[in-house]
């Protein structure tokens, strides 16, 4: 099967050795020290959240290596639920309520949008694909004031209500709606553009075969395309884990995810901030597996979808 | 655990009801006339997109571009007296011209950093692990970014901050660029004797930007070294063929050819720079003269609850997105016309 550029770049090597083929000594070594640059502030965190309070406030992580002093007290800390404790697993699990139904119901509105878009002969066809692209420019905080409005007080045109006060602020499905909507262009936008490469040979065979639209978007289209909903899953995924300013606005203290817990716990540790080590980590674990486990599908989402607005 | 269910189920039905509706639904078109089924099923399957990225996105936008018209209860019409506001106010005016120097010094240095490993680190031992190491920041949140780099930059009282301890063993360093050691990194604005003045960036938004390479760096490499790749082999060994230099080759064949990714670089670091939020907020929360557009918005409608002031910062975000992607997509379709591919 034969697959966009967009989706195999990576593997069209044909200048690979070609472009740098004898990396010089001062390339080599501009790289070597980005790769430790980029590395040590990680790594930093990452050792300190391993180290007693005491050596954490006195001396810097680097003397570590000759004084290796080894602790998981500030993990069992973080994760612990006592009152005045940072209680990270249950924000973690906040994230999760957060993330996994947001990036489930963007893809699968998606798809079915994708297949529209890809498959069916209708007028302005065209049109509603420009223009979904087209809202990819519209940046977030564009709509953030007016969907807040909504949730806590509907809305309505001079006395009509239109939408009524449906009182999702802070709640989960508040945010899932919010992340659905903010999501779907650049969901659209990667999922048509994988289907437009699929043969259309096989829809127009099943479509004599008397099979429907519903048919054919299950029993073909979609299996074909679960790399693409795969890499394009991952990165929603990522996306919405790691964000913090939806989550600011449309969930409150009980319902934040954990980039808010460890925003809120960075201005609020005062004497505790050698703990920060240890939240952060747990905030970063997710997705530092995900990256390391799957990269490679994470790369094939990042390079189709790295318009995200 | 009983949360975590609930929205399971939750989820689990709102999907399975989608996907009934939709079933009922294209069945029942089987009952209009054959040449409108088409049409109605397309309908059928939009439906759901439509409503969200139409009520979610498209309206909301253009109700905030009504409500930068309105004073900050919604009630009265001001005409641009908000817009006039960031023109006049120090802070805000500070914000902007910080988030210009997020764009501009930001989009450079990523662009630099991204092309730079993707060059040389092809071919290099340890080619992936480099890479890895350069992307994971891209893969954390700007919140975890922020946590990690407040213990580079970290001053007294808090003594362990990696910055503090680099120039603090720099022999010979005037205190005035940290040679004490003792120096608050993200609070003070001037830097070697250079104080700027109130209502200009300080060098502390630099450092933040540095942040925000950190995060960034990573996609631009993988973007630019994807290009890269995809060049055409006969192109460089023509060039080598005819004798030009590795370095030719690079700049003079590759980067060309690359044109169009460089230019999607610094569009993606642009818009990003411009909603550059989360890094300020955790790390200065806008203080000490480092506020940009986006988290003045956040401030100015989420804590001060100025709703129409509010909504003209994001409008004015918008503003200075939409040139810059337009710009991106003209000169990619001059490229695609010019190389024919």
């Amino acid at each position: 099967m034969r697959r966009t550029t967009l989706w195999s770049r990576e593997k069209r090597s044909a200048g690979t050795a070609a472009a740098a083929r004898l990396t010089s000594p001062a390339g080599r070594l501009i790289v070597l020290s980005l790769a430790v640059l980029w590395t040590v502030p990680t790594f930093g965190v990452f050792v300190s959240s391993f180290r007693p309070e005491a050596d954490v406030k006195g001396t810097g992580w680097w003397t570590w290596f000759l004084d290796p002093n080894l602790t998981l007290d500030n993990y069992r800390r973080v994760l612990s639920s006592s009152p005045g404790e940072d209680n990270m697993l249950f924000f973690v699990a906040n994230s999760f309520r957060i993330t996994i139904p947001s990036v489930f119901f963007s893809i699968v509105i998606a798809a079915f949008a994708s297949y529209a878009l890809t498959w069916m002969r209708f007028r302005g066809r065209d049109w509603i694909f420009v223009g979904i692209v087209a809202l990819l420019m519209v940046p977030l905080q564009m709509a953030l004031i007016p969907m807040l409005q909504v949730f806590t007080g509907g809305a309505h045109i001079g006395s009509v209500r239109i939408i009524p006060d449906l009182d999702l602020t802070g709640t989960m499905p508040g945010i899932w709606i919010a992340h659905t909507a903010f999501g779907l262009p650049i969901c659209i936008y990667i999922l048509r553009s994988f289907m437009t490469t699929l043969p259309g040979d096989i829809v127009e065979a099943a479509r004599i075969d008397g099979a429907n639209h519903l048919a054919i978007f299950w029993r073909i289209i979609l299996p074909l395309s679960a790399p693409a909903i795969a890499s394009l899953g991952i990165f929603q995924f990522m996306w919405i884990w790691n964000d913090y300013l939806v989550a600011l606005i449309f969930v409150g203290r009980e319902n934040a995810p954990v980039t808010a817990q460890l925003a809120t716990v960075t201005g609020t540790r005062g004497q505790s901030w050698h703990l920060l080590t240890a939240a952060g980590m747990v905030s970063m674990i997710l997705p530092i597996a995900v990256f390391l486990g799957l990269q490679r599908y994470f790369v094939r989402g990042l390079l189709a979808g790295s318009v995200k607005g | 655990m009983s949360d975590l269910l609930r929205d399971a189920v939750l989820m689990i039905a709102v999907a399975a009801l989608l996907v009934a509706v939709t079933v009922a639904l294209v069945k029942a078109t089987e009952l209009i006339p054959r040449r409108f089924r088409e049409s109605a099923t397309a309908a059928i399957f939009l439906f759901p997109a439509i409503i969200a990225v139409v009520g979610g996105l498209l309206i909301p936008a253009l109700r905030t571009i009504f409500l930068s018209l309105y004073d900050d209860t919604g009630t009265s019409f001001v005409g641009l007296d908000n817009y006039a506001e960031i023109a006049t106010n120090n802070n805000k005016r500070l914000s902007v011209l910080n988030s210009f120097l997020w764009v501009g010094v930001g989009s450079v240095l990523t662009l630099a950093i991204g092309l730079s490993v993707a060059r040389f680190a092809d071919g290099m031992k340890r080619e992936s692990a480099i890479k890895s190491a350069i992307f994971l920041p891209g893969a954390i949140s700007l919140v975890g970014a922020g946590v990690i780099w407040s213990f580079v930059y970290a001053g007294p009282p808090i003594d362990i901050g990696l910055l503090n301890s680099v120039t603090d063993v720099i022999p010979g360093l005037p205190a005035s660029v940290g040679g004490d050691g003792d120096r608050l990194w993200l609070l003070e604005r001037g830097f070697g004797g250079a104080d700027p003045p109130s209502a200009a960036p300080g060098f502390n938004s630099l450092l933040l930007i540095v942040i925000f390479v950190w995060t960034q760096a990573g996609l631009a490499m993988v973007l630019l070294s994807a290009a890269i790749k995809g060049v055409p082999r006969e192109l460089i060994e023509a060039a080598r063929v005819d004798g030009a230099s590795e370095r030719q080759v690079f700049w003079r064949i590759v980067v060309p050819a690359v044109r169009p990714t460089i230019a999607a670089v610094l569009t993606l670091t642009t818009v990003a720079g411009l909603k550059a939020f989360d890094i300020v907020s955790v790390t200065t929360g806008g203080n000490f003269g480092t506020s940009t557009i986006a988290n003045e918005f956040f401030v100015t409608r989420f804590v001060q609850g100025r709703n129409g002031l509010g909504s003209a910062l994001a409008v004015l975000i918008f503003a200075l997105v939409v040139p810059v992607v337009l710009l991106n997509q003209r000169q990619e379709r001059t490229h695609q016309v010019e190389t024919g591919r």
